[in-house]
């Protein structure tokens, strides 16, 4: 999508050019305090076309590709605390598509390549960084099981290369490929298209340009019920009051299930806590990210310089937005036996996410028994790189009421069907 | 760190335990007669309150016996540890099995011994 001559063309509209090396030098003289607002902060009004509920990545890209794509720009993004301020905020922001089912292969290669293309589509900068993704082997047999992950995937067009220890090695100076180790580096295969992005930027970015369409986005406003009529939605119940509207869209990370239950609608979800830390900033060592679905463990460093881990997710259901603390220990011990230096290295945050995980470890996207409530969730412990995808064929959904080809798949009656697309083994553990 | 009231071997760390998911889901007895969906609540649907849980967990490093727990999901509070087949004592834990919504499935009445075609 964004190979090709127009690579740096803007497609889509939203985001006006507000930001430029004169508006930076007018506001340095100013000390950087009167900064203008880069979205609005109004009232609810009494109905809308659509809601959205949840203001992270997922609601707002979905809120930006309904008024920019199909036009619906009568909606209202309700955000129970503030912008990305639950899992878009709380993700160690790998980005990469290299999943092994054809379904999984479609949603999140699309992702991928709307994220090539985003910093301009949105007029804002994401720091999206293709530095490529590595997941290493521990084991001939993981290695082998690998290799033949490898192979499907590539037969779906999407890059992918096993590389030998010397090899990783060779790209990551700091590795330890001693076979001595308690998980020695058998091998690994990397996506050189994948990468990171800013998280943050992301929620704003497509914030800005969702408000610049004129797409309202209310912070602070928590969902207290959906209220439904026979079997069609007639809106929300807010802590500001009620909002009227025929279609509301469901995308929250960590309370759908709660969502769920206020429509009589059941999902397959439990929801547990995540965990992630970061380190003082160092030097530049690390232009990577490695991943090891062995031993549950994620690192990147980020353009600040804080080396980024993160580790599996809890085995029991939490929504208390902290986790047990043996899950970081067992990942770090992992970490520090690979990467030798981060021994002496001092931890500066460390912190939970509640993910709602899927028995098959792939989202919901799908309408439900409900005429014009539809549910984007489950997405577990790897939505961050999903973003603008999820967002995009949400949008679509919400919009025709009907999923599209990369939608159709993830339809919540896939647990009745038994048509589960199972990425445990293949993808599901470490993201 | 949790500390787990093991009904058999006193309190130990979580790492010692292995947590099993929603307690009390009965398999219907009638899975024949149901239909996917109904079976689908038993084998997919999954309650996932935010507050108190009816659970099991089993101490698989230690005494390796299941038990069943009513636990706080935001607090992380044990309220009850009790036995595998029995039903919770306490008021949370009571409140908790009557008001899940598992009780008005098709699925959990297809369970009850009486249900049709529960002899098959």
């Amino acid at each position: 999508m964004a190979e090709g001559p127009d690579r740096g063309a803007r497609r889509l509209p939203g985001g006006k050019p507000k930001y430029s090396v004169f508006s930076l030098m007018r506001n340095a003289r100013r000390y950087h305090q009167d900064w203008q607002q880069a979205w609005r902060a109004p009232e609810p009004k009494k109905s809308y076309d659509a809601i959205i509920i949840g203001g992270g990545g997922h609601g707002l890209a979905t809120a930006y590709y309904l008024a920019a794509v199909h036009r619906i720009t009568n909606i209202a993004v309700i955000e129970k605390g503030w912008l990305g301020g639950g899992n878009t905020g709380r993700n160690t922001t790998i980005i990469r598509s290299n999943y092994m089912w054809d379904e999984s292969a479609a949603i999140y290669d699309h992702a991928l390549k709307l994220w090539e293309g985003l910093t301009q589509d949105l007029n804002f900068n994401l720091m999206f960084s293709q530095r490529g993704v590595l997941t290493i082997a521990h084991s001939w047999h993981e290695l082998r099981e690998m290799s033949r992950r490898v192979h499907a995937i590539r037969l779906n067009g999407i890059d992918s290369d096993i590389l030998t220890p010397d090899e990783i090695k060779k790209l990551v100076p700091i590795i330890n490929i001693d076979q001595s180790i308690r998980y020695p580096v058998m091998g690994g295969f990397l996506q050189r298209r994948g990468g990171t992005a800013r998280h943050d930027a992301v929620a704003w970015g497509y914030a800005r340009a969702a408000d610049d369409l004129g797409v309202d986005i209310i912070q602070n406003c928590e969902v207290t019920g959906l209220r439904r009529k026979g079997n069609q939605i007639e809106g929300v119940e807010t802590t500001k009051g009620f909002i009227k509207s025929p279609k509301v869209g469901c995308v929250v990370a960590g309370h759908c299930s709660v969502l769920g239950d206020m429509a009589d609608i059941r999902l397959p979800i439990a929801s547990r806590p995540l965990q992630a830390l970061v380190s003082e900033p160092i030097k530049p060592e690390l232009d990577t990210v490695i991943m090891s679905n062995a031993v549950h463990m994620y690192i990147s460093q980020s353009d600040k310089g804080e080396m980024v881990l993160g580790a599996g997710v809890d085995k029991y259901n939490s929504y208390a937005q902290r986790g047990s603390f043996p899950v970081p220990e067992h990942m770090i011990a992992a970490a520090v036996e690979l990467f030798p230096l981060l021994s002496r290295l001092r931890m500066l945050r460390h912190w939970g996410g509640i993910v709602d995980t899927c028995p098959d470890a792939s989202p919901i996207i799908s309408k439900t028994d409900v005429k014009g409530l539809y549910f984007n969730c489950g997405w577990g412990t790897g939505g961050f790189k999903a973003t603008p995808g999820s967002g995009h064929v949400f949008a679509d959904l919400i919009a025709n009421d009907r999923p599209n080809s990369i939608a159709a798949p993830y339809a919540l009656d896939r647990f009745q069907t038994g048509l589960l697309i199972d990425e445990h083994g293949a993808a599901g553990v470490a993201h | 760190m949790l500390l787990i009231d093991c009904p058999h071997c006193g309190l130990r760390d979580e790492t010692e335990f292995a947590c099993g998911g929603e307690a009390h889901i009965a398999r219907p007895l009638a899975e024949n007669a149901i239909t996917d969906a109904e079976f689908a609540e038993y084998l997919f649907w999954r309650d996932n309150p935010k507050g108190v849980f009816l659970e099991r967990w089993c101490h698989t490093a230690g005494c390796r016996q299941w038990f069943n727990a009513a636990r706080d999901t935001v607090t992380h509070d044990f309220i009850e540890i009790y036995a595998m087949g029995s039903m919770p004592a306490s008021k949370a834990g009571k409140a908790a099995f009557a008001d899940a919504w598992r009780r008005n499935t098709a699925s959990e009445a297809a369970a009850k011994p009486s249900s049709k075609g529960g002899k098959s």
